[in-house]
């Protein structure tokens, strides 16, 4: 289930927005289609990136896949819990799997992202 | 990421149990198999630690019969066919005249046959060049599509086998078969895999398939039996260093660059690519297989670049997370006389590694077993 009071892409990336920043992740959704996550790149800190740019690389046992920054902004903070332990990001996509944290540069670019009700009806289908 | 279209693709007679087990089922060769059901890793995991069921009904199985059919196969395959007692199973390798590997495979000598199982695609290949290259008195049947196979690997197996089996299952030796009841169906079981533990491969008729996968299943729940998937199968096989056709072993390779002149006895007499086989085996090799383990995190994948001395010199066949040693591994080819010290090229980034002697996991019960066995044995 996608959790209320968060936002989502269509690329399957959820935010949550604290103060100036933004905090984002993989939904359940995409985890469950990645399957057992077992390595993720840790985004630079301090890299500047916009909206829909590669923010790193997650892998499972049999793929290699990209997320994107669903905002645009520095990131300020990235996950370390995830080098040890990739799995979080299955066990609590939306908890202690967090991936990124976004310092936002344009606060109206949240405007565009999916509410859960709009995701879950994406994800439905 | 999209959603998952229906698998188009052959099916085993067991696709509706993997289905129904909630499994992720992909495309392979032209299968829809189950890629995994609960999860990669937990099922191999479940395998090292306990027992986990395979369906690999999609191989190929060819019956040989006729007086010359040994003939045949000696000159066909590059193991000693000729040394099988009945109900031994050996694993052999085809080459075809330059040596190049076609398919690796097992042999089965059985009362009045001999049993060829092949990988599942290598079939329409397999079939034609042995039918277009035994002689004499040998007839060639395909039986693979009256076979199910089933495979119950993991140091519970023993136990959980022979709760339906109607044989004495914990007696049958590594790399041996009988006739054997399960589940009150006729089967043929052989103690031989592909993951490093102990295990029996169940050969029955499709109609039968279920059955005898829904037992082994109740018989199993005590410890733990799940189904698992062909992504744990590669995972296990990786960690010990098992080749793959189509990654390490090609028509390109010989068994002198693939580490497989164990099963090539050069001094059996003449078989197809002998000649080539010797003479590489007698000038050397411009590459040879390796496997190696990261030393940084990051997952190795085939056809990355092996760096040495700042130079690429050879390609990643295969290479994943391996959940046993929580790492990334593989395997590939280097040229003689690279050292241990190598560098895999991922993506953007450079990563240490170290070539390492196989298998690179140790600790399996097919090599606890015979541990076992040799110790009691010269304790007499």
């Amino acid at each position: 289930m996608a959790e209320a009071g968060l936002k989502f892409t269509k690329s399957h990336e959820w935010i949550r927005v604290e103060g100036g920043d933004a905090v984002v992740g993989l939904t359940d959704y995409a985890q469950g289609e990645l399957g057992d996550i077992v390595f993720i790149e840790q985004p630079e800190k301090g890299k500047d990136i916009a909206s829909g740019d590669v923010l790193t690389t997650v892998e499972s046992v049999k793929s290699v896949s990209e997320i994107f920054a669903p905002v645009s902004g520095e990131v300020v903070d990235a996950n370390a819990a995830l080098d040890d332990d990739p799995s979080l990001i299955n066990s609590d996509p939306y908890g202690q799997g967090w991936i990124a944290k976004i310092r936002l540069r344009d606060k109206s670019e949240i405007d565009g992202t999916m509410t859960a009700e709009e995701y879950e009806e994406l994800t439905k289908g | 990421m999209s959603s998952s279209a229906t698998p188009t693709g052959r099916r085993t007679p067991l696709y509706d149990e993997h289905v129904r087990a909630g499994a992720k089922i992909v495309d392979f060769v032209g299968w829809a198999m189950p890629m995994y059901y609960r999860g990669i890793v937990g099922e191999h995991r479940l395998v090292r630690e306990a027992v986990g069921l395979f369906d690999v009904s999609h191989m190929g199985e060819f019956v040989l019969t006729g007086a010359d059919a040994l003939a045949s196969l000696d000159r066909i395959v590059t193991n000693r066919v000729g040394a099988l007692t009945e109900g031994r199973v050996q694993l052999s390798l085809m080459c075809n005249e330059d040596g190049g590997i076609l398919d690796d495979l097992l042999v089965y000598r059985l009362p009045g046959r001999y049993m060829l199982v092949v990988n599942a695609a290598n079939r329409e290949k397999d079939l034609a060049w042995v039918r277009d290259h035994v002689q004499g008195d040998t007839h060639v049947e395909d039986v693979s599509d009256e076979t199910a196979l089933v495979a119950v690997q993991g140091p519970a197996s023993e136990d959980v086998l022979g709760r339906v089996a109607d044989a004495d299952v914990a007696s049958l030796p590594y790399y041996y078969s009988a006739a054997v009841t399960v589940a009150g169906r006729e089967t043929l079981v052989s103690r031989t895999g592909y993951t490093g533990e102990d295990g029996f491969e169940i050969y029955c008729a499709p109609d039968d398939a279920s059955s005898v996968w829904g037992a082994l299943l109740e018989a199993g729940a005590g410890s733990g039996i799940e189904p698992v998937g062909l992504g744990a199968r590669d995972t296990l096989r990786l960690e010990m260093g098992y080749a793959l056709y189509g990654s390490e072993m090609d028509e390109t390779r010989t068994p002198v660059e693939a580490g497989l002149l164990w099963i090539t006895k050069l001094d059996k007499g003449d078989f197809i690519g002998r000649e080539v086989i010797a003479a590489r085996k007698e000038k050397g090799p411009h590459e040879r297989l390796v496997g190696f383990e990261l030393l940084d995190r990051g997952v190795p994948r085939k056809d990355q670049r092996i760096v040495a001395g700042g130079e690429p010199v050879g390609l990643v066949t295969s290479g994943s997370y391996s959940p046993s040693l929580d790492k990334g591994i593989g395997l590939g080819y280097v040229p003689p006389g690279v050292g241990d010290a190598i560098e895999v090229a991922i993506r953007a980034r450079i990563i240490p590694a170290r070539i390492v002697g196989l298998p690179l996991y140790r600790e399996g019960s097919v090599r606890r077993r015979r541990a076992d066995a040799a110790s009691r044995s010269t304790a007499r």
